[in-house]
């Protein structure tokens, strides 16, 4: 199993494609965190007007941690996207290329081969996540500096600096799992389709829509929520409150897990079961 | 099917004493195949493709690679991307790939599809080779009778999904209906010479030449009569054509 995940991870990692989300990332991090920078906090005092008539604030709080906790908030969106043109390649991008021909007459089980691209899909979300996770609190630090996180969301809280990093590291872990169902759903996606553009378009779609019935509050869509996998991705945003939901975090990663494993399942009926036509 | 990408709706298929539902994977260890176009991963060298074929195979070591890059004649590029490669060059490749495991059984299918005379003519002159001097026992699935008749000894004929025939390929031609082109000076002559033969079944006229329903042993008497009749002969070939034999086959098929 090990070779063939190997084999899987090489097919992955000389595709210039899997390239294109850490491009972005590495432009647009960069370019947002440098723009922060430059407007020197203008952006925490426009969120923070109205709360500066009751509260006054002390100290730096516009800082490196602020900026990488901003930067969070493109795993809604913008990091799902991103991970669906990897994830949602590594099926359907054989059925285009025409390799299932070459590798689904070997001597070797279907469900082996579709784990070892399970596998690989698990350890480019992972490298993702770490690299945006990485880059965006590494830079953020060295371009502001530390100090206390602010978090204006319910609320201000504000955590002490040397309460922080620990968060992050936790906060993206739990990052990286949310993504999984992502990317399992791109999984999914990519099963049942000849063309890789479909599985990242679909997941895009389901995301979205996902999203705005999470978000939007209408009375009824309460219902259908608790249903929805968007309703507990911002599982990582928890281990930023205080006291931290433990259980909260623990049920929402199970639920996360869940969703994961179904559409893996999904999958793997599919494509065990798959005629290989053309 | 034989090569389980399609899964039959009833029935099993055993290759070499193992049932392909079952024993999938012990079938398949026996067996070597490339199915219609040899796709690749292009963006990555042929020795590369090779590495992930053989994981697939359960290993396979550098010195095995190269062994039958050499084989299919591109030792010499294996390290370049398989992009670079000309249709004839990936046709070649895909045979390495069915070799790499050393199997008992290679199933070609559609081979020489999309090449030029030259392509066509290596990739025949490599499966005479992989069953003369490998030992090879080689299926190969075709449309074109022609590439069949020079180099299978055995044949079966599928029509509608149904096998029709079976058996050697020179036994099965024998069978079928057999004809001489006969080509001669001044061509008048030549009609109304052969009208007069007994053993003549039937002519058909095709531009300067008749196709002569005949037996091949009555040719050296034809040809004596001919001469004698002053007429210059330019040709008498024997034919029997897999083509022939194919349609007739197929015809009287689809007529039942």
């Amino acid at each position: 199993m090990g070779r063939l995940v190997y084999y899987e991870l090489i097919k992955t990692f000389l595709k210039k494609r899997t390239y294109i989300g850490f491009l972005l990332v590495a432009v647009v991090v960069p370019l947002i965190e440098v723009a922060m920078k430059l407007e020197g906090g203008r952006f925490l005092q426009v969120t923070t007007r109205s709360l500066q008539q009751d509260f006054f604030f002390m100290g730096n709080l516009f800082n490196g941690w602020f900026v990488a906790y901003t930067m969070m908030n493109s795993l809604w969106v913008h990091i799902p996207l991103l991970i669906s043109f990897v994830a949602g390649d590594q099926l359907a991008g054989e059925a285009t290329a025409g390799t299932y021909r070459l590798i689904l007459i070997k001597p070797v089980s279907r469900t082996r081969i579709f784990l070892s691209k399970y596998y690989t899909t698990i350890v480019y979300t992972v490298i993702f996540v770490v690299f945006l996770g990485a880059l965006s609190v590494g830079l953020a630090l060295l371009l502001l500096g530390a100090g206390d996180l602010i978090i204006l969301a319910r609320g201000i809280l504000i955590l002490p600096g040397h309460d922080v990093a620990w968060r992050f590291i936790v906060g993206y872990v739990l990052a990286a799992w949310a993504m999984l169902t992502i990317a399992s759903m791109a999984f999914f996606f990519s099963s049942f389709v000849e063309n890789a553009i479909g599985p990242i378009i679909s997941t895009m779609g389901v995301n979205m829509i996902f999203l705005m019935v999470t978000v939007i509050p209408v009375e009824m869509f309460e219902e259908i929520r608790p249903y929805l996998y968007t309703s507990y991705m911002n599982v990582w945003q928890k281990i930023f409150e205080d006291p931290i939901p433990w259980q909260s975090v623990g049920t929402s990663a199970a639920i996360l897990g869940g969703y994961s494993l179904a559409f893996v399942l999904a999958a793997w009926i599919i494509f065990r079961r798959k005629d290989i036509l053309s | 099917m034989l090569l389980s990408l399609i899964k039959p709706t009833e029935g099993d298929v055993f290759l070499f004493g193992y049932s392909l539902k079952k024993e999938r994977d012990k079938a398949l260890r026996s067996i070597g195949g490339i199915v219609e176009k040899p796709d690749f991963y292009l963006y990555l060298t042929a020795h590369r493709n090779l590495e992930i074929v053989g994981a697939l195979n359960g290993g396979t070591t550098r010195k095995r690679i190269l062994e039958v890059l050499g084989l299919v004649g591109l030792e010499q590029r294996a390290f370049d991307k398989v992009k670079t490669y000309s249709h004839g060059m990936k046709q070649r490749l895909g045979i390495a790939q069915a070799l790499l495991s050393d199997p008992e059984m290679v199933i070609l299918d559609e081979p020489t599809s999309g090449l030029d005379p030259q392509g066509m003519k290596e990739i025949r002159d490599l499966i005479r080779h992989l069953a003369h001097d490998q030992k090879k026992t080689v299926m190969l699935s075709s449309h074109l009778l022609n590439e069949v008749e020079m180099v299978a000894n055995r044949m079966a004929i599928i029509s509608q999904g149904e096998l029709v025939t079976q058996g050697e390929v020179m036994k099965l031609l024998e069978e079928g209906e057999k004809y001489v082109v006969v080509r001669g000076e001044p061509a008048a002559k030549v009609r109304s010479v052969l009208e007069k033969q007994k053993v003549v079944k039937k002519i058909v006229e095709r531009g300067d030449s008749f196709e002569v329903t005949m037996s091949f042993d009555d040719i050296p008497a034809l040809n004596k009569t001919l001469v004698r009749s002053g007429i210059a002969v330019q040709a008498l070939v024997p034919r029997r054509s897999l083509e022939d034999f194919f349609l007739s086959i197929t015809e009287t098929e689809s007529k039942l």
